[in-house]
């Protein structure tokens, strides 16, 4: 990257903490699309990288996972300018309505407004993990597949805390490096 | 004194909240409600309430929110800061060795092995909201059409065909959403 861009980083992380209702993962599927498909920022696999050092890591995910790709784009002042960016939409909304927030809670249009918002975050995370499992899909190894489909019987049916998901994952991932390392060195040999 | 204690206080909830969002809730509780008494049970739930309306996560929302019934403006920053002040160290740090060694083979491997994991947990995060999206919050039984939100639905098609489609900016999806939830129940 010659230019390094502040100015974007603060902008693009303003927006998208400004429009991420309802908090954790859901912000993730919407910076793939900013800084991945438009602005070309990282690569998917980068950002799923950060992805998982964001949720293993303490603290608001959003907050965490922008602090990652600031770094990642332009070192300490990139992470200290995208923190800020995700930081202050919430902290200007909630100052404002924290003077009138019964009326807030309870207005009509405000709710309906919220509800279409809802669907329409959701239908952002199918069009995203769908790309993602595809790409998955793409690279022909059965034990990928095999970790994302227990991963998510582990995290949606069974409850198992993400932690321990994230944990285990590595360990499996390290195992099969391991494994592939030992078997080409005896290719090697033989 | 009270902007210390605030920056303590949201300092630890900082600090211990892993896997973000709800995780957060009790850590706030405890800290907010039950150790300083800063807000009454009745306004932590409002607070809750409101962060699901607004963006940005609880521990930020509830942050600002507290700061600023303790002490106005100021207080309300001191909290904020004090809530992102452990995840900035903590994830610089692991930022900067996930830059210096994701070239080895081993850290491949580990990276390897986390990147179907997180689109799973992404997915199963989304599945949730899905639910709570199409079906609403008092949802019983999820093949009765008759609790269907069927402008939900019409919603969500649309969004997810133009996204499939046209890839637009998904603020726009937002925006458009937001206003398409005000239109269509307002004639329902």
């Amino acid at each position: 990257m010659e230019k390094r861009p502040y100015r974007a980083l603060f902008l693009s992380t303003f927006q998208l903490s400004a429009f991420t209702f309802g908090g954790g993962y859901v912000i993730v599927p919407l910076m793939r699309k900013k800084f991945v498909d438009q602005l070309h920022w990282l690569e998917e696999q980068e950002m799923l990288d950060l992805t998982a050092i964001a949720q293993s890591a303490p603290g608001p995910i959003a907050v965490n996972a922008s602090i990652l790709v600031g770094y990642h784009v332009a070192g300490v002042l990139g992470a200290l300018l995208t923190m800020l960016g995700t930081v202050m939409p919430p902290l200007i909304i909630i100052s404002v309505i924290s003077l009138f927030y019964a009326a807030f809670r309870d207005n009509y249009f405000v709710n309906l407004a919220m509800i279409g918002m809802q669907a329409g975050v959701a239908a952002i995370i199918c069009d995203v993990v769908i790309s993602m499992a595809l790409n998955i899909w793409k690279q022909h190894r059965l034990l990928p597949v095999l970790v994302l489909a227990g991963a998510f019987a582990a995290t949606q049916f069974l409850d198992v805390n993400m932690i321990l998901v994230i944990l285990v994952c590595g360990c499996i991932g390290a195992a099969d490096t391991c494994r592939r390392g030992r078997q080409l060195r005896k290719e090697g040999k033989a | 004194m009270v902007y210390l204690q605030l920056l303590w206080s949201f300092f630890q909830i900082g600090l211990f909240s892993f896997g973000g969002g709800y995780a957060a809730m009790p850590l706030i509780q405890h800290q907010v409600v039950e150790l300083r008494g800063w807000l009454t049970m009745t306004q932590f739930s409002d607070i809750v309430t409101i962060s699901q309306m607004t963006p940005g996560p609880i521990a930020i929302n509830s942050a600002t929110f507290v700061g600023i019934r303790v002490a106005g403006l100021p207080g309300a920053v001191v909290a904020t800061l004090g809530c992102v002040l452990p995840s900035c160290i903590i994830v610089m740090a692991l930022a900067f060795l996930y830059e210096r060694y994701r070239g080895l083979s081993l850290v491949q491997g580990i990276l390897g092995g986390l990147r179907p994991a997180v689109v799973a947990m992404i997915a199963s995060a989304g599945i949730s909201l899905l639910v709570l999206a199409l079906w609403g919050e008092d949802v019983t039984s999820l093949t009765d059409p008759q609790q269907v939100q069927w402008p939900s639905v019409a919603i969500f098609a649309a969004g997810f065909l133009v996204l499939r489609k046209w890839k637009p900016d998904p603020i726009l999806i937002l925006l458009g959403s937001g206003a398409a939830g005000i239109v269509l129940y307002s004639l329902v």
